[in-house]
């Protein structure tokens, strides 16, 4: 009995030492976001691993940008907000136009464009960076935000099929008909009686583009260039490979930057989890 | 995964098939068409035409020969291959591990998950900045804190190879662990708890249970998770571009940012690709099993 007991204690102990150990593991990495960003200059170059003299300057920097480098993150703070919204937008609209048309209109053909998709799907982003570079020249999208968002749609849509195909299969066709019988046109059951259905598979996937759009750094890099275009990841990548980089600005921005897609995360994590498997966030 | 739940015909009364059937059809197909269009446009014009510009770009044998007679190229695809090989598996292993201790069900676990999959939720670039500012041999945190433990200096991070090479992967797992973490534990909540049950009536605790009921039922999601974990992971720029940058002395590279590297900053787009394109004798396998996995239908994505 008391060894069983015994055992027991040493597993509970266990347990917690193994939560301590992802506790740390976990934070350690943003906690150092955190203790750059509250020191000063000079406190940053130092063998500190509290901060001795915690502060908000740098926040007040970043909101004022009153730091060279600094002076135009609003700005690309707006950037990163409206390629995220217009390839949200782009992503669910195409998404769910073909998924209507191969799930329910049963367009002929339409396991090639699922193909389409899935191949589209499992080809690595960053491969075809350097092709994509010359092609939006030719395209004249120059340092234009709608060469990211044509890119960043293309990539998230394969998702969004997959997504809504599965989800679409929960929905009876007996509506469609109910409502072709009423004499609803396609584009009247498609917007009358399909996307209303579909709504949490369009937050789902919504904020899945969402986000990949605001964390997306290689194809912004590459494809912008102006201080005025770029977005925010862009920027703080230029600011690490600066000479002098002021790193409690840097983390400070950093943060800041952050914050939107933690919310965004923690409010819709819900229904993340409804095609979690497939995709997550692509590296 | 595609396909929608077609009715059996019996359950559709007649007039109505007919309804659906009948002088619509032609109507339907401009729809349906029409519908599609779009996607049609976005995969011809953005992903067709830069495959096939891609291939048209790295086709010269010339960018082959100088690429294969580059020291950089041959430890590249080394990095690469210890990048998937240890990055990968370390990653997925430990995430079946973590699956199991999250499935415990105090509420401080439940608690810790939702502190754990931090790394997932925050974008990637602030922190893979932070983890390079951490690792500085000077004034970055764990030396600091090393020096604060034991008095002593630590290694400069960055400066070596190997040291730089195990840190990336390191950072790596650290990024990834919680969706993987999570992915498996979707997979034990799918078990059903009776099979659990009826292992202990016959004696199976602990990691016999482990053995002859978990894995088994979850070793099909686990090779699926490989593969397409392998996939993405040799795509991954940013990790290594980020925490070491591929130095020192661009001995950390993976094919990834090498390609990158080699059209964008030595001005040299074909050798770039080139050495994009050496990876696809290890993608395209992967790919195709991934697929046959995936078609087979146990495993719903």
């Amino acid at each position: 009995m008391t060894a069983s007991r015994l055992r027991r204690t040493l597993g509970s102990l266990g347990a917690g030492l193994v939560g301590l150990i992802i506790l740390i593991w976990t934070l350690a990495p943003l906690y150092n976001m955190v203790l750059v960003a509250v020191q000063t200059k000079d406190d940053v170059f130092s063998s500190n691993i509290w901060p001795p003299h915690p502060n908000f300057f740098s926040f007040a920097a970043v909101f004022q940008e009153s730091y060279w480098y600094l002076a135009n993150f609003w700005r690309q703070m707006g950037n990163s907000f409206f390629i995220g919204v217009a390839v949200a937008l782009l992503t669910l609209a195409i998404g769910a136009f073909t998924s209507f048309s191969i799930g329910r209109l049963r367009i002929r053909m339409g396991w090639l464009l699922t193909n389409a998709a899935l191949l589209t799907y499992v080809i690595p982003m960053s491969f075809l960076a350097i092709p994509f570079y010359r092609i939006m020249q030719s395209y004249g999208l120059v340092d234009s935000p709608w060469a990211v968002i044509a890119v960043e749609v293309t990539f998230a849509t394969p998702y969004a099929i997959f997504i809504f195909q599965q989800y679409g299969t929960s929905i009876p066709h007996e509506l469609d008909e109910a409502a072709r019988i009423d004499g609803a046109a396609p584009p009247q059951v498609f917007w009358h009686v399909y996307l209303p259905l579909m709504a949490p598979a369009l937050v789902a996937v919504g904020t899945y583009a969402l986000l990949l759009a605001w964390n997306e750094y290689l194809y912004a890099f590459l494809l912008l260039s102006s201080d005025q275009t770029i977005t925010v990841p862009v920027a703080l990548g230029k600011f690490l490979n600066s000479d002098e980089a002021p790193w409690n600005y840097l983390m400070a921005a950093s943060i800041v930057y952050a914050l939107p897609p933690l919310v965004i995360y923690y409010i819709f994590r819900r229904y993340m989890s409804a095609g979690l498997t497939m995709g997550g966030v692509k590296g | 995964m595609g396909g929608s739940s077609a009715l059996p015909a019996s359950a559709v009364p007649a007039r109505r098939v007919r309804a659906w059937r009948g002088g619509v059809q032609g109507a339907d197909a401009f729809w349906a068409a029409a519908f599609v269009l779009p996607y049609i446009a976005v995969f011809l014009a953005f992903v067709i035409y830069p495959v096939g510009y891609g291939i048209w770009l790295g086709s010269g044998a010339a960018s082959y020969r100088a690429l294969f007679s580059d020291p950089i190229y041959v430890r590249t695809v080394i990095n690469t291959l210890v990048y998937l090989a240890i990055g990968v598996n370390l990653k997925l292993f430990l995430a079946l591990l973590l699956s199991g201790f999250f499935m415990r069900p105090q509420r401080w676990v439940k608690a810790l998950l939702l502190v754990f999959i931090l790394p997932w939720a925050v974008p990637a670039i602030p922190t893979f900045i932070s983890i390079h500012w951490m690792l500085n041999g000077q004034w970055g945190l764990i030396n600091n804190l090393i020096w604060d433990l034991f008095q002593a200096d630590g290694p400069p991070w960055l400066d070596t190879p190997g040291l730089a090479m195990g840190s990336t992967i390191v950072a790596y797992i650290w990024k990834w662990l919680p969706f993987w973490t999570i992915i498996f534990l979707a997979g034990r909540m799918a078990i059903p708890k009776e099979l659990y049950e009826a292992a202990s009536v016959d004696g199976a605790t602990g990691l016999r249970s482990f053995t002859s009921v978990t894995f088994p039922l979850m070793a099909n999601l686990y090779t699926v998770c490989t593969l397409l974990s392998t996939i993405w992971t040799l795509g991954d720029f940013n990790t290594v571009h980020f925490v070491s940058g591929g130095g020192p002395a661009l001995q950390t590279h993976v094919l990834a940012t090498l390609g990158i590297r080699d059209a964008f900053e030595l001005g040299d787009p074909k050798l770039g690709m080139a050495a994009v394109i050496t990876a696809l004798p290890l993608l395209i396998p992967l790919v195709i099993l991934l697929m046959r996995r995936l078609s087979k239908g146990e495993v719903q994505l």
